[in-house]
């Protein structure tokens, strides 16, 4: 189970992160992306002892830097995880995404100077204005729970785009599910 | 089917602006049976061998008006074989052997100011004459005028007024080559004509909503971090910020009056946790008056013509439908009971109709609610039908609709059963706003 868990972590971000730079009109996350991605180097070259010193014992082949036994590398392996998504006309934060969530409350706890803007977006379907709420309440379903594990209000702002900001054009489920999502923009580190 | 077939091709009419900016074709995709057969004979041009033409074909800016209300069947022009431009000249027999109930006719003649107009509408059957009319133009008023003229017919004809002479707001979508897109508020003639850009926005603009002087439209749109409500004068161009409450600031509904405009706001102060509530807001004063106050979700306001209720959409069932309050408080009742879904209510302008958008298994349409008999018909064809707008004389909706992967605008007559597709020349198009008489 655990070296599943290393295997989504490795890839899902890898995906996410193409879906997110793909997008022109959204260099924010681009920007997020790119500077959670360097505090993982960070981490990673911070702790090199740690990470070799697990290395033998996990089944997969992994680049050492993204070994997830020790807690900082799992943290900032799962900050790269800037997106989750939501099922139609909901808000809940899905169990898959929550490990995601905590990731980043860890990261905010951990450094109160951070702040981190929360973005809510819906599928094209419904109407406007109607949208605009519900990507408000998922964008604050994500910040409900960084409160709950202890990161400050003040760290926390939310943006709803409800549907105007697709990262996806078509008009079916393949694109209207990766539409449903919740972003983490950092602008300082 | 076949019946409509025939229609389809009887009464397709498509217009191309001249104009090198981009314009809406109105596409007449249904007909209606029962439409009143009539002739719009072409007006006699009363002037001298090589007077300049008239800027406009009066006659057949006529026709396409009542072809476009759905209300008409038009005789075709070549079918026209004698031109009467006076009663004299009129042979009822020949008309009424050509299945018409009704015949237009006119004349224009060039005048030192512009031109002089004269046009007649009669009954057919009886040999009657309905309507006499002389009006006088100037060059550049001649399309108005003609609307104008449209409407005096129509209202002759149906007992109900015309709408020929209003306008169409809406919100055009450009995408640049770099994907930077840009957005604008556009106004033009409810025939698609003289669009013209009020507006230009490189953020999102939202709801556009028409006070009821015509003067001003008020939007959301989105500025910095939030969306903001503003009105603009449409002749002075000049926006005026009415809320800018940190949160959501938008859907805004022009009270009858003029004087209030209800509308969504998520938060009063910055510390506030976010819920979407609608409010009154006094376009003088700016006084706020709070009109839903629970923990749901509530947005899209709309007033009744009578200026007594707010209809509005909220999530606290779940899923949204619509709900109504008394403007001056009072119990909220439920709406709507049909469908997964309602959202976007619209009341018609005789207050006795909700024009909603209505989700059912992820599909939406427009539908029309009676409001005192608690019927519902579905007007739409789906699947992404949103935005409904009525016209101010409550015989048609316009809406936005996804077709062939096109964000475009629709019309469908109040009952269903005349549909037109408008597409736009150069890019997508949502949020119409059918302006007021």
């Amino acid at each position: 189970m655990k070296a599943l868990k290393v295997l989504a972590t490795l890839v899902v971000p890898a995906v996410v992160l193409m879906a997110c730079s793909s997008t022109p009109d959204k260099p924010a996350s681009t920007t997020a992306t790119s500077a959670a991605k360097s505090a993982d180097d960070k981490d990673a070259t911070a702790k090199p002892s740690a990470d070799s010193g697990k290395a033998a014992t996990t089944p997969i082949a992994a680049p050492a830097e993204s070994k997830p036994e020790t807690k900082t590398a799992k943290d900032a392996a799962a900050a790269l995880k800037n997106v989750i998504y939501f099922d139609y006309d909901k808000s809940e934060i899905k169990a898959e995404f929550r490990d995601v969530v905590s990731a980043h409350a860890a990261f905010l706890a951990k450094n109160a100077t951070s702040t981190v803007t929360i973005e809510g977006h819906c599928d094209e379907r419904g109407t406007r204005e109607y949208n605009i709420a519900l990507g408000d309440r998922r964008a604050n379903a994500v910040r409900q729970m960084l409160m709950l594990q202890g990161v400050s209000s003040k760290q926390i702002s939310t943006i709803s785009y409800g549907e105007e900001r697709p990262v996806a054009m078509g008009h079916d489920e393949a694109s209207w599910s990766q539409n449903r999502r919740a972003v983490f923009i950092y602008v300082n580190k | 089917m076949n019946k409509f077939a025939r229609y389809l091709l009887a009464v397709t009419l498509i217009f191309v602006s001249l104009a090198a900016r981009a314009a809406l074709t109105i596409e007449i995709t249904e007909g209606v049976e029962g439409a009143l057969p009539v002739a719009v004979v072409p007006f006699l041009f009363d002037a001298p061998q090589g007077a300049p033409s008239p800027p406009e074909n009066v006659s057949a800016v006529v026709a396409a008006d009542l072809q476009r209300s759905g209300r008409f069947k038009l005789l075709a022009e070549r079918d026209i074989l004698s031109r009467p431009f006076e009663p004299a000249g009129i042979n009822f027999r020949d008309w009424r052997m050509l299945g018409m109930d009704n015949i237009v006719i006119g004349k224009i003649k060039p005048i030192a100011t512009g031109f002089d107009i004269q046009f007649y509408v009669f009954d057919v059957i009886k040999g009657t004459q309905i309507k006499a009319f002389t009006v006088q133009s100037k060059p550049s008023e001649l399309r108005a005028v003609a609307h104008q003229i449209s409407d005096i017919i129509y209202e002759a004809l149906t007992g109900e007024r015309g709408a020929f002479s209003t306008r169409v707001a809406y919100v055009t979508v450009h995408q640049r080559a770099s994907g930077e897109r840009s957005f604008a508020l556009n106004v033009a003639d409810a025939d698609g004509e003289n669009p013209r850009e009020i507006l230009n926005s490189p953020t999102e603009l939202l709801s556009p909503a028409w006070s009821p002087d015509g003067r001003k439209i008020a939007y959301s749109r989105f500025v910095k971090d939030h969306f903001v409500l503003y009105a603009q004068d449409i002749a002075a161009g000049t926006p005026e910020v009415l809320a800018s409450y940190p949160g959501h600031n938008g859907a805004p509904a022009w009270s009858p009056d003029g004087k209030r405009i209800a509308l969504v706001l998520s938060k009063l102060k910055i510390t506030d946790a976010p819920n979407y509530d609608i409010y009154v807001l006094d376009v003088q004063s700016k006084e706020l008056t709070r009109i839903t106050e629970n923990w749901a979700n509530e947005t899209e306001p709309t007033w009744s013509p009578d200026g007594k209720y707010i209809a509005y959409v909220s999530d606290r069932g779940g899923k949204p439908q619509i709900y109504r309050r008394a403007v001056t408080g009072g119990k909220e009742e439920r709406v709507t009971f049909e469908g997964t879904e309602n959202l976007r209510p619209i009341y018609s302008p005789n207050g006795k109709m909700l024009a909603t958008v209505q989700g059912n298994s992820g599909e939406y349409r427009i539908v029309v609610l009676d409001l005192e008999t608690g019927q519902q018909r579905v007007v739409s064809e789906g699947t992404l039908d949103e935005s409904p707008s009525f016209a101010p004389n409550g015989s048609m909706i316009l809406f936005a609709a996804t077709y062939k992967n096109v964000q475009m605008l629709s019309a469908v007559s109040v009952d269903g059963r005349v549909k037109q597709r408008i597409p736009e020349s150069s890019g997508s198009v949502r949020e119409p706003a059918w302006s007021p008489f």
